[in-house]
Parts: C-alpha cells; sequence; structure tokens
C-alpha cells in the first residue's frame, strides 16, 4: 500500500464528522474498508448502515420482477419465460399508462387506478375505516411527500421559525429536510429504559420549550421506530393523537416500517386509531400518513415510490398540495408498479402464490430469527445492551463504553461511538452506524445495524462483532 | 357552534398559517387547463355527448404519450436488469446482456433495488463524463462534478435552493427567458427569489439579445441581488437553437456580471432546422479560454425525458457542475442526500443513453435505424406545424428549430379579450379553455410561460403522430377561423 494508513484515516474522519454520515461518506468509509480488505481477516465488508433488504444480500421478490420486466420489454408478454399471472399484470399496469408505456408521465398525484388500490389496500388494512382517493399522492419516496408536506407546513420567513417535533433518536434524513426548509426540529426523547418507548412528559416538556422560542406547527412520530425498534401501543397512539389535538399541531406519521414487526406486536395505522377515537378527534385531527415500497418484503429502495394520505386537511389547502407535487410532475412508473404489487401481491389460486409465498415467508422467518439472535448475542456481552427489537429494520444496542475508550475517542476528536464504528468496520469489515447520527441524549452511546439480511450473514456479522467487542472492551479497560 | 355548544375546531393548516410562498407557485403545464382536460375525459368515457370523439392532450412534452415507441435495445437491457433470469435467454441480444451485468455489478446486492449513493451510481456517473467528453470533442470531464438527479427538473430545483438567499433588497435574483419553462417560475415563486425576467426576441426566431440582457440586469440590481442566468437551449418552449456566438456573447455577460450560469440542455438532440447545431454551454466555455474557463461558474443540465429517448416516467437526469466553490459543493452533496438517491433504472437508463450500442455490436444497426427514425419524424412534425399555422390568418408561428413544441403568436380579437378579462381569465386561457370544449385539444396558453405585454400565444407540442398531427392542425385552423369571426 502506497498511502500511509494514518493520513487516510484522517481524512476519512474529517469527512465523517463534516458530512455527518452522509451517504456519501458512508460510501468513503466503504471503499475504506474493502480497499484495506486485503489486509485484514475478512475480505468482505459486511455493510448494515443501509436499511436496504436488498442490498444485505436478500433477493427482489421474483413475481414483482417480472412483471416488471414485461412491462419494461412488452414483448415479453408473449413469452412464457414468465408466468401468466405476471404477465397479466403487467398488461393491466400498461393499460394504466398512456400510450401503454412506462416511459410516459403519469397523472400528478400516479397513475388513478393504483391510487384506488392504495386506498382499497388501505382500508382492509385498517378494518375497513373509509380512504378517499383523493387525499393520496404518489411521489418518489415517502421522504419526498414529507419534503413536499412540510414545504406548506413551513414558513421560513416567519418569526418566529417554525419548528417540528422530532424524536430523539430520528433517522438523519428528516431533521435535514426540516433544516434546509427553514425550520427547526425540537426533539423528545425517547426513553431507551422503556424500549424506546414515546413518553407524554417528554412530548409536553418539549413543546413548552418550543414555545415563546419557535412557532410550533407539527409532530413527526415514526411508527415503527428508526433507529429505535419500539412499536407504539394503541394507547400511546390515542394519547399522541389527543396531545396534537389539544395542542394544534399536524401530525405526520412515519409508517414507512408496518411490514416488519415481530414476536407479539402488532401494526396500527394511526388512521385507524384517529378513526377509532371518533368524534371530535376523527373529524378534525390533521394527519399525514406515509408509507414506501423500500421497505417491507418488497424492499425496492431504489425504484424510488412511496405514498402519502392526508386526513382531515384543509380542502382549501389540497389546492396547493396539489401543486406541490405538480412540479415534481410525477413519481417513477417503475416504482408506481411495484407499490401497486406490493399491496396487491398474488394471492392463493394465482399461479405465482407458491413461489411468492416461499419467499416472503424466508425473509420473514430470516429476520425474525435475525431479531432473535441479534438481541441474544449483543445482551450477552459486557458493555452492550440491547432493548427489545419490536419492529423496524434496525437493532440499536447501547455501548457502555470504558472510560478509556472515551477518551481515545476525544483525543481523535469524534464521538466515541463512531469511534467503535470506525474500529469495528477497520478489523472486522462490518460496517455499522454510530448512535450519535441520529440523536442521542448527552453521555450515551449506541450502535445501529440492519437486522434484514439473510441469517448466515446476521450469524457472520455477529461473530465478527462478538471477537471485535469482547477485544476492544479488554483493549481498553 | 356544534350541538353541545363547543367551536368547531379551527384547522393548524389554513390558507392564512400555510407557508405564503407556496400560494404564488403556478405550474402551467399541469395547470387548470389539464384539469379540465383530464375532467373532459372522464366524462367522455361515462358517455357524455361532446363535439368531439377524443382528447387530445398536446400540452405536454410525453413523446411515449403520443405513440412514440421506446428504444429496443435500452428496454431489453432495463427488463435484463429487472429480472436477471433472463439473462438465459437467447432471445435477448449478448450486447444487452453484456451492459446489464454490468449495470447489476454496480447496484448494491446486483439489484436495481437498492439505494445507491446519493450523487448516483460511481460508474454511471463515470460514463456520463466519458460522454460529455465525447460530445464536447475532448473537453476533460471529471466524475465527481456530475451529479445523478431525479429528472433535470430535481437537479433545476437543487441548484436554485442553493443559490437563492438573502433578505430584501439583497434578495437573490435569478436571470429567467420569457418566455420560459413554468418549472423555473414555480421553483423560484417557492423559493421567494426574485424572477428577473430578460424578452427573447419574438421577431428575430425568438433569439437572446445582450443588450435585452443587459437591460433585465440593470433593471434588476436596484431592487434586489442578481446571481444567476438561466437559459434553456433548445428553447422550451420556443424551440430556438442558440447560435455559438450567441452562448459566447451569453458567457461573457456572465464573467462580466459575475453570474452563475444555469444551462438546460434537456432537448440537445432535438435539432431540425438547417443550419441549426447544439453547442454546449460547456464546450464553448472551454474553447472561450482559461480566463473565463476557470472562472465562470456553470450548471448545465440533461435528461432522459426528451430527445429521441422520451423516457419521462423514468425521471432520469444528470447534472455538471463546473467551478462551484468546494465548500459549496459539499453542501450541494449534503443536499442532495434529502432525496436519498435518483431512481436507479433512470439511472441504469442514463447509463445506456451515454453508452449506446457501438458499431460492430448486435444491436448497432437497429439502434441506429430506431434513433434516425424517431429524431426524423420529429424534424418533419416541426416543419410541418409551422407551416401549416402560419396559413392561419390571425396566427404566426416561428420555426422550430429545435425541442418539442410550437409557440405561435395568435391574434385576440378586442371582445373576446373584453369577454375573458371580465370574467378574470388570461385571454389565451380563455381561448385555450374555448378551444379545448369544442375540438378537445388541450393546449397550454402563452401567459403560462410568460410573454410580452398585450401578445398572446399557446404552447402545442409537435408530438401527436403525424396523421393525427395534421387533424389537429386542421381543427386549431378551423378553431381560429371560428373563434376570431365570432368575436368580431
Amino acid at each position: 500500500m502506497s498511502e500511509p494508513w494514518p493520513v487516510q484515516l484522517c481524512v476519512m474522519l474529517q469527512c465523517f464528522k463534516r458530512l455527518q454520515q452522509q451517504p456519501a461518506c458512508r460510501r468513503t468509509l466503504s471503499a475504506l474498508g474493502s480497499l484495506y480488505g486485503a489486509r485484514k481477516p475478512y475480505n468482505t465488508v459486511i455493510d448494515v448502515t443501509w436499511g436496504d433488504i436488498h442490498r444485505a444480500g436478500v433477493k427482489p421478490l421474483s413475481f414483482v420482477r417480472q412483471v416488471l420486466a414485461a412491462c419494461l420489454d412488452p414483448t415479453l408478454l408473449n413469452s412464457d419465460k414468465l408466468p401468466a399471472d405476471a404477465r397479466q399484470r403487467a398488461q393491466r399496469l400498461l393499460g394504466g399508462c398512456v400510450g401503454g408505456s412506462v416511459g410516459s408521465y403519469t397523472a400528478t398525484a400516479g397513475i388513478s387506478e393504483i391510487v384506488h388500490r392504495i386506498s382499497e389496500f388501505i382500508t382492509r388494512r385498517d378494518g375497513g375505516v373509509p380512504s378517499h382517493p383523493e387525499n393520496i399522492y404518489i411521489s418518489p419516496g415517502s421522504q419526498w411527500a414529507l419534503t413536499n408536506i412540510l414545504k406548506i407546513l413551513v414558513n421560513s420567513k416567519s418569526a418566529p421559525q417554525t419548528a417540528v417535533l422530532t424524536p430523539l433518536p430520528c433517522h438523519s434524513t428528516t431533521t435535514l429536510s426540516i433544516t434546509s426548509l427553514g425550520a427547526v426540529a425540537i426533539p423528545y426523547n425517547l426513553s431507551e429504559e422503556q424500549g424506546w418507548a414515546l413518553q407524554m412528559e417528554e412530548l409536553h416538556r418539549a413543546l413548552e420549550f418550543a414555545k415563546g422560542v419557535y412557532n410550533p406547527v407539527a409532530l413527526y412520530v415514526i411508527n415503527p421506530g428508526n433507529p429505535s425498534g419500539h412499536v407504539q401501543s394503541r394507547k400511546s397512539m390515542q394519547d399522541v393523537i389527543r396531545f396534537v389535538s389539544e395542542k394544534r399541531l399536524f401530525l405526520l406519521a412515519d409508517e414507512v416500517y408496518q411490514d416488519f414487526v415481530y414476536g407479539e406486536h402488532e401494526f396500527v395505522s394511526y388512521k385507524r386509531v384517529l378513526a377509532e377515537m371518533g368524534p371530535p378527534f376523527a373529524d378534525t385531527v390533521e394527519l399525514a400518513s406515509f408509507h414506501s415500497v423500500s421497505k417491507g418484503f418488497t424492499g425496492e429502495g431504489g425504484l424510488r415510490c412511496g405514498y402519502v394520505e392526508l386526513v382531515n386537511v384543509d380542502p382549501a389547502v389540497m389546492k396547493y398540495i396539489y401543486k406541490m407535487f405538480s412540479m415534481d410532475t410525477c413519481a417513477p412508473v417503475l416504482g408506481q408498479f411495484a407499490l401497486d404489487l406490493m399491496l396487491n401481491p398474488p394471492q392463493p389460486g394465482d399461479p405465482s402464490y407458491p413461489l411468492y409465498n416461499v419467499e416472503t415467508r424466508n425473509i420473514k422467518t430470516a429476520v425474525a430469527n435475525n431479531v432473535k439472535r441479534a438481541c441474544e448475542v449483543v445482551n450477552g456481552l459486557p458493555g452492550f445492551c440491547c432493548q427489545p427489537v419490536q419492529g423496524g429494520a434496525f437493532a440499536f444496542p447501547r455501548l457502555y463504553l470504558p472510560p478509556k475508550a472515551i477518551q481515545k475517542a476525544k483525543e481523535m476528536g469524534m464521538q466515541p461511538d463512531t469511534f467503535y464504528c470506525l474500529r469495528l468496520l477497520e478489523e472486522t469489515g462490518v460496517f455499522a452506524s454510530p448512535g450519535c447520527e441520529y440523536g442521542l441524549k448527552e453521555g450515551t452511546y449506541n450502535v445501529r445495524f440492519c437486522i434484514l439480511t439473510p441469517e448466515d450473514t446476521m450469524e457472520e456479522l455477529l461473530g465478527r462483532l462478538t471477537s471485535f467487542h469482547t477485544q476492544f472492551m479488554k483493549d481498553f479497560s | 357552534m356544534t350541538e353541545n355548544g363547543v367551536s368547531p375546531r379551527a384547522k393548524v393548516l389554513t390558507i392564512d398559517t400555510m407557508n405564503p410562498t407556496v400560494k404564488k407557485v403556478e405550474y402551467a403545464v399541469r395547470g387548470p387547463i389539464v384539469q379540465r382536460a383530464v375532467e373532459l375525459e372522464r366524462e367522455l368515457s361515462e358517455g357524455m355527448k361532446k363535439p368531439f370523439a377524443e382528447v387530445i392532450k398536446a400540452n405536454i412534452g410525453d413523446a411515449h404519450a403520443m405513440g412514440q415507441q421506446p428504444i429496443t435495445f435500452f428496454r431489453q437491457v432495463l427488463a435484463l436488469c429487472s429480472y436477471p433470469e433472463l439473462l438465459n435467454d437467447s432471445t435477448f441480444p449478448e450486447d444487452a446482456k453484456s451492459r446489464a451485468r454490468r449495470i447489476l455489478q454496480s447496484c448494491g446486492g446486483n439489484s436495481m433495488g437498492s439505494y445507491s449513493a446519493s450523487q448516483g451510481i460511481d460508474s454511471v456517473r463515470q460514463d456520463v463524463a466519458r460522454y460529455i467528453e465525447r460530445r464536447d470533442g475532448g473537453v476533460p470531464c471529471d466524475p465527481d462534478n456530475i451529479y445523478l438527479t431525479t429528472g433535470a427538473s430535481d437537479g433545476i430545483v437543487t441548484m436554485l435552493k442553493l443559490l437563492v438567499c438573502g433578505e430584501g433588497e439583497t434578495r437573490t435574483g435569478v436571470m429567467i427567458s420569457i418566455p420560459q419553462y413554468p418549472l423555473y417560475s414555480a421553483a423560484l415563486a417557492e423559493l421567494g427569489a426574485v424572477q428577473i425576467n430578460y424578452y427573447l426576441n419574438e421577431e428575430k426566431c425568438w433569439s437572446l439579445d445582450i443588450s435585452e440582457l443587459q437591460r433585465a440586469l440593470d433593471e434588476a440590481r436596484r431592487h434586489c441581488n442578481p446571481r444567476a442566468l438561466c437559459i434553456i437551449n433548445p428553447g422550451n418552449p420556443t424551440g430556438q437553437v442558440q447560435s455559438r456566438e450567441c452562448i459566447e456573447d451569453v458567457i461573457r455577460f456572465a464573467a462580466k456580471e459575475r453570474l452563475f450560469l444555469m444551462a438546460d440542455e434537456v432537448y440537445q438532440d432535438n435539432v431540425y432546422a438547417d443550419g441549426c447545431h447544439f453547442h454546449s454551454f460547456k464546450k464553448v466555455l472551454f474553447e472561450m479560454g482559461p480566463e473565463y474557463s476557470n472562472t465562470v461558474e456553470l450548471a448545465s443540465f440533461h435528461s432522459t425525458s426528451k430527445c429521441y429517448m422520451g423516457e419521462c416516467g423514468f425521471r432520469g437526469g444528470y447534472m455538471e457542475i463546473i467551478n462551484m466553490d468546494s465548500e459549496v459543493k459539499a453542501q450541494l452533496t449534503k443536499l442532495v442526500s434529502v432525496r436519498l438517491c435518483p431512481p436507479v433504472p433512470g439511472q441504469a437508463l442514463m447509463d445506456l443513453v451515454v453508452n449506446p450500442p457501438q458499431p460492430g455490436e448486435p444491436s448497432y444497426d437497429n439502434f441506429i435505424k430506431e434513433r434516425t427514425a424517431t429524431l426524423n419524424v420529429l424534424a418533419e412534425k416541426a416543419k410541418l406545424t409551422e407551416q401549416v399555422l402560419n396559413t392561419v390568418q390571425g396566427i404566426s408561428c416561428n420555426p422550430v428549430q429545435g425541442a418539442m413544441y410550437s409557440f405561435p403568436c395568435i391574434t385576440i380579437p378586442e371582445k373576446a379579450i373584453k369577454e375573458a378579462t371580465d370574467n378574470g381569465q388570461q385571454p389565451d386561457m380563455f381561448y385555450c379553455m374555448k378551444m379545448l370544449e369544442e375540438t378537445g385539444i388541450c393546449l397550454v396558453p402563452g401567459s403560462g410561460f410568460g410573454q410580452r405585454d398585450g401578445t398572446y400565444h399557446f404552447r402545442m407540442t409537435i408530438l401527436p403522430p403525424t396523421d393525427k398531427l395534421k387533424i389537429l392542425l386542421k381543427k386549431v385552423k378551423e378553431f381560429h377561423q371560428k373563434f376570431t369571426e365570432q368575436y368580431s
């Protein structure tokens, strides 16, 4: 190797600090990991910084990809290489495209038949609670839709400054969106000791803090949580709804991980809880709920597609929401198709059902096992403690670092959990994210890693993590 | 008051509490006339009787919607990327398979469903850089300056966001041509930036006069801080293709006045008129020597939505950033991360656009045949449109040198202008709405793009298939004559 190791590392660290673990930096670190792979006792980097099931090694669902292939190359509609139901579905989807091509723009809110089927899905999911297609917008990813809604909510010129209450910890994309629009993110602490539960006292405290200094307009919740893995109870959700109603806040519910819920836990949507609370809440609380094709078993993050459903939004404002979405023209058509396939998968009796069922069951089983194993292993290590992963794509264990490690990190000018993760990457090729990226209470350190990998990858990861962690704690004792 | 005497809860988000700048946003291409067209389509499908059998949407630059066929090779590669089992299928050509394998290797988990880096897949950015170098006769391109985007619009809006700051008199001003593609005015309104209009010269085939740029700039300096100059070449809606001299003049102007240049070049392959050529701003800039090429800050934009591909639904695009301050570039990189990443199929498609079949490869002949046919047909339709519209008394159409639209000037009788104004409508909106209701033809009124006071236009795409286009043009002619008579 021609480059002196310490110099390169310093560059990476500066990059890391300044960009706060933006994907550009992830890539750099990933490159670092693989570049030095030859010298290491590992030859692959296990990148679990993304909530990306395909990157983690899980194969795309065959049915979804068969349908998309036939939509891209319609000569395949007549090919026996693809099952009949996939071809029929492709035909039907192409019928909703102007000119029968995935290359055409669609209506602003998405292909109308797909938007209708989304509203039907929502009604089915929510035990019959009605959903209206005109309140649904398909977008290039759920974060894109969230940004559009924030653009309506946030007045960057207002004094006092517009504020949005956000959980701490919270994935950084949303907080970056909020600040880049000229608003401020006011954190409310999730309680790690209570499995990262949302505490009403914390919401009250955060709001009190905000009032007078800022103009709080919205409350952002993530359920199931990212990075926390917490799944909210119905009661907790009702409390939140009462809170936003009383305190006059717009509720932004990020529900993209709704298909990943483990053990005894169940996902119930904010829309459903709201509807079941009846008037006055059901008719008045303003809610935007977000879903995505990026998560779930489909995991097609690269196709960039999600949707927002708006509830109780002022009809006069809806006109402007339309305008905001129209500037983007439309969501990518393949993404819209994948979304439709996710919400309307093969049914028993369909030729593709057996394979679809096997593939999704395998993913479900693997992930459930990963959750179990990750918690077992991590909780078995001294100085490491993982709250139960109730849902979502990540484990987010707490690190109890020895003072010497904390000291060393400070000397190197970085957060202790960053230091831990960098060492973990260099020495084992496991690439996880430091908790400081998500915002943590002062003096606490965590690590986030994706649990949506194949089972053997998780075992490999846990093996490497165990030997690294044991050594690390010894070295800094 | 409700039944139990409680006041109904006022909404948190109302017209009064919402972001005031959003209220100023108008995007004519998807505005009220299109919404009415969609309604009419619905009414027709429900069996309502209309004076027309179908709605013809000549409002949006969507080639596939109007029957243009995709490039076979591109779709084959994308199908292979989507379902790699097809790599074992002998009906797909080898060159498509090797492109697909290469693309998949550059994707996380070998899947187009993985997120990519926010700036775009590395190997695609490198391929884009090499394409730009070839296009520009060897002028070097650094892949690090390439950002893949969700359509060109995403790149444009991101750059404007980066440029706009300040308050009151120091508020950023952005120069934009009149007429312009209304994404620019919408984005500037949303950002609360100052829109500085410079008028293109309709008498001289929509050309750009430096004196007009100067006039607009000097005027604007009195009340804002002009920082950027946007130019669309080939033009939308006007279709003009700027001469090399003009591009040099614009670069000199931007250098002298210290303006960031934004060159929207998404129609770069759509050049039809004899004697017209596309000259990229980047190439001209570098050929003007280091005095300019080392200093002028430029962003140029391209897309998979136009040219011969017409793949709007993929939302593919890129921007090349020249001479941007490195700290600002770091902020740009951070800003694009909010989008997570551009759609991967769009990135893959862009890779194919910049890396098409080469001579000797199995798919080459067919690719050239399809591309040539598509561009030739567009050229024919451009000419046809100009010719027919110019036979109509009261319609005057500049040559459609490039892009996908005609933007003729229409004479609207005084009576009609009055009726429109009485109804609170722009006269050309009034005209276009009437045309829609009577003929089913959906166009976009010139007021949506900007025009000189007292002049009226409409934008009509040249995209419908030739036989349909002929019918369309005939109906437009008939409507105009009828309308003129009715309001004389």
